[in-house]
């Protein structure tokens, strides 16, 4: 396991967390600038297993929250995060003793570590989701009866700083943050989620900050020593390479309210056709007609050549790729945590149907 | 008449072209100073057409001399960079991401202000007079006069650069100042490092566009002239001197778009054979198929939309090994007419290859007669096999489809590549980037973000489309011959309110041609 993050750990991590991101997450690009400067300011950030943590501990979930097109863009002040905790650890009038991820795909990868140097408290070694999605409330954390987003705290780059007490569910934490981040210029941070150690033990989606480092460590040896690197990430993962093709076709369309698209990839021999159904991140993969990978499991593409991961946004007709579904972690595929991951969620008539075995939210490494 | 001139790293080529036919064209080896390759090219062009240069109405150059500029560390100037939009972006200061060697070089230079807009186009905080006017003395009082201005969403307003510039400009009259928002889009880092390359670059590009005039004035050629840019339309000579980042991605773009007017088609597969590489690209719609991803120029990460081209070591100079059989990615380059076995040398290359198998008929034949027929041949058929495969890849379905060849190498490539419908090899295809460049519209982007809370997308898009074609105009693009060319639609992720990113790019014909 990672005991802690140093310079040469964030390349890795941004390349392992990128690929996790199924897609969506943002781009951990910024979050690795950022994050190199306070390394060489302070020293490596400590990370910490999550049964190391004493049961009666504090811990939050901080990150932050917003479109990472205007994250581009605006960048950030740089305390946001700080801020939150303070905001929270005030109106709580207690101390946090550490940081949990939020999600280990995309850009959240690196902002529990970013805040954690500033905080001055470790890193838990563990996160709500092993990839990402795109609303508060789909979080491992909250599958049960005794722990809930709220209170919360948020701020923004002007100063604003804002605490919501409570809220009467999960869902409506998120419309409220949702809305707050939009006043805040789609650009925002969040700390919410207040657990005990004992809960992060239980809940939390374990040494996933370590397989996006170790992920990442292997991709960059394969593309060294010339490997062929997606069926490497598969293998890891324990995923199935479903195919390697050229994007034909990317089509996007707004229903609902949500920004949905398609995507269609053509196999190389022609014979094999995959489409993916996206919204920020890819959610269906159907081989032929044929639903082969659905959410939460995750849908992973990646260029075929040197397996950088494709955004949502990089989809571009044309782009050569390999495309893998890799098995969630198991505490996502629980009937109660299948009500708000699950392909229903989504919007999709599909039933979930899991892909086998599985490595995330296990200690290998 | 028009004429087009590539100044590539290596050679000058010239063209000068009567409507669509060629009426001669040259090569000639690139000189140190520009301006003197560029003399010797006009000459021959109008030696061999005889022609009187007044009948010359226009004159358009493509070079690689800036890129070059860049990726070598030469003839930079020191720059400081404003930036506003505090209390936002402090945590990734400009030239945050370069090689700490170019940061050097130019100097480090940078001040964050108040100011910047959100996306939706309130301020993120006011902007602050005071704050620009001592900044700009303290800019001054270091000697700097190459300034680069960013603002947070400046591709949404404008308003806080163009303030600032005018207050720089009252303290430091002979700036040299670039707004980030008249070269980039969205993207802060990436548009302000343009912004900065560009303001370094300025010295540079002012004298080399001189050069440009003197070498046309010494021929006595008073037509306008124009310098080509990344995505293959063109702009003035003063506007080139002003904006040199705009050339970094011209010299792929013309040889394709060269390639794309000297086969007639719009829809291909373009392999471009030169020396020591092959480049090859895919044309949609007569342009070039953009890359999907960020890119880097001498290690600073841009956001100009270059061509998507995929290179491999496979040239008319590349070395042939016999045992097991290589070819390239080493090359004798430009000196092939040295040092090749036809032309008298003693390093077999790719040419000497093809002259063997009696397919391509350079230099002297007879140079080759050891070479052995059964070698020559599966030497080119691993030829054929790097072509098949680069070509496959940039391929977008398995549809076969044609393929134009140019460039000085071509002659590499006899047969038909498996995978394409057929294989042109046009008539001037190694002059393909001088006849782009001479062939070259004008043209105008949009990019923005636009809530479609507020208006419907057909709108939106309307809008875009009027704002492209209304730059492209003012570049100097006849209303008539507007087309928009590009489209295209992100909505933003995990924002409720329908905001979508809308990028557009219109072209057009230059007046008088």
């Amino acid at each position: 396991m990672l005991s802690q993050v140093g310079l040469d750990d964030i390349t890795p991590i941004a390349i392992g967390a990128g690929i996790l991101g199924t897609g969506g997450g943002g781009n951990p690009y910024l979050g690795s600038l950022h994050l190199r400067q306070l390394i060489k300011e302070y020293g490596p950030q400590t990370t910490i297993n999550p049964y190391d943590l004493a049961d009666d501990a504090k811990v939050v979930i901080v990150g932050g929250i917003g479109a990472p097109t205007v994250s581009i863009e605006k960048l950030s002040e740089g305390t946001e995060m700080l801020r939150a905790i303070r905001l929270l650890e005030k109106h709580l009038r207690e101390q946090f003793d550490a940081i949990v991820i939020a999600e280990i795909g995309g850009s959240n990868s690196m902002n529990p570590m970013i805040a954690g140097l500033q905080a001055g408290i470790p890193t838990i070694d563990s996160d709500s989701m092993g990839r990402a999605f795109p609303e508060i409330q789909m979080s491992s954390f909250l599958f049960n009866d005794d722990v809930r987003v709220a209170p919360f705290a948020m701020t923004d780059a002007r100063g604003t700083n804002v605490v919501v007490p409570q809220t009467t569910s999960d869902k409506w934490a998120e419309r409220i943050a949702r809305n707050l981040v939009v006043s805040m210029g789609a650009r925002g941070a969040l700390a919410d989620t207040v657990m005990t150690g004992a809960q992060v033990k239980e809940y939390g989606i374990h040494y996933t900050l370590t397989l996006a480092h170790a992920l990442g460590r292997q991709v960059m040896q394969s593309q060294k020593d010339g490997d062929d690197v997606p069926q490497v990430i598969a293998d890891m993962l324990e995923g199935r390479l479903l195919l390697r093709g050229k994007i034909v076709d990317v089509e996007r369309r707004t229903t609902k309210g949500f920004a949905r698209g398609t995507v269609t990839i053509n196999s190389h021999s022609g014979s094999d056709q995959l489409k993916i159904e996206l919204q920020n991140e890819f959610l269906i993969a159907y081989m032929n007609g044929e639903a082969i990978v659905t959410v939460p499991d995750l849908i992973c593409i990646v260029t075929e050549e040197t397996g950088e991961p494709v955004t949502t946004e990089l989809l571009r007709y044309g782009t050569r790729v390999a495309v893998m579904g890799v098995p969630a972690p198991e505490k996502l595929k629980t009937a109660q945590a299948l009500d708000v991951v699950g392909p229903k969620a989504f919007g999709y008539d599909e039933v979930f149907k899991p892909l086998p075995g599985g490595v995330i939210g296990k200690e290998l490494f | 008449m028009k004429i087009g001139i590539d100044v590539g790293g290596t050679n000058t080529d010239a063209v000068l072209m009567d409507g669509r036919t060629v009426v001669a064209w040259t090569k000639s080896p690139t000189t140190s100073d520009v301006t003197s390759g560029i003399i010797s090219a006009l000459k021959t062009i109008i030696a061999d057409a005889n022609l009187d240069v007044a009948q010359v109405d226009g004159v358009m150059i493509g070079t690689t001399h800036f890129t070059n500029a860049v990726v070598e560390r030469k003839h930079l100037q020191p720059t400081a960079c404003i930036r506003l939009g505090l209390p936002a972006t402090v945590c990734l200061p400009p030239m945050v991401d370069w090689p700490d060697d170019l940061r050097e070089e130019i100097g480090g230079h940078y001040y964050l202000a108040h100011g910047g807009h959100e996306f939706d186009g309130r301020e993120i905080s006011p902007f602050n007079e005071e704050e620009i006017r001592q900044i700009a003395q303290q800019i001054k009082d270091q000697g700097i006069t190459a300034i680069a201005i960013s603002s947070v969403f400046s591709p949404v307003n404008t308003i806080f650069e163009t303030q600032t510039a005018d207050i720089v400009r009252e303290v430091i009259p002979d700036a040299n100042i670039t707004l980030s928002s008249e070269i980039g889009r969205i993207g802060l880092l990436e548009r302000e490092n343009a912004a900065i390359m560009n303001s370094c670059l300025r010295e540079l590009a002012g004298r080399t566009v001189n050069g440009f005039k003197n070498a046309l004035a010494e021929m006595n050629i008073t037509a306008p002239f124009f310098i080509s840019q990344n995505d293959g339309t063109l702009m003035n000579a003063d506007f080139a001197a002003e904006y040199p980042v705009l050339t970094f991605a011209s010299g792929p773009t013309n040889s394709m778009r060269g390639a794309a007017f000297l086969s007639g088609l719009k829809d291909a597969i373009v392999v471009d054979v030169g020396g020591t590489t092959t480049d090859v690209g895919v044309l949609q719609n007569g342009f070039p198929r953009v890359a999907a991803l960020a890119v880097d120029i001498g290690g600073v990460r841009t956001n100009f939309r270059m061509p998507d081209t995929y290179s491999i070591g496979l040239g008319g100079g590349s070395l042939v090994e016999r045992d097991p059989i290589k070819v390239g990615p080493r090359s004798v380059g430009y000196e092939i007419t040295e040092k090749a076995l036809v032309f008298g040398g003693d390093i077999l290359t790719a040419t000497d290859i093809l002259v063997a198998t009696g397919k391509a008929d350079v230099g002297d034949a007879a140079k080759v007669a050891s070479v052995g027929k059964d070698f020559a041949s599966q030497v080119e058929a691993e030829i054929m096999d790097m072509t098949t495969i680069a070509v496959d890849r940039m391929k977008t379905s398995a549809t076969p489809v044609p393929v134009v060849v140019v460039g000085g190498g071509s002659i590499l490539i006899q047969k038909d590549i498996p995978g394409s419908s057929e294989l042109i090899k046009p008539s001037h295809f190694s002059v393909a980037n001088a006849i782009g460049a001479a062939i070259a519209q004008v043209g105008g982007e949009c990019d923005r973000i636009f809530s479609l809370a507020e208006m419907s997308r057909d709108e939106a898009l309307d809008q875009a489309k009027k704002e492209a074609s209304d730059r492209a105009i003012a570049a100097g693009a006849t209303p008539e011959s507007i087309e928009i060319v590009d489209v295209e639609e992100v909505p933003l992720a995990y924002l409720p309110g329908n905001a979508t990113r809308i990028m557009v790019k219109a072209v057009g014909d230059l007046k008088g041609s």
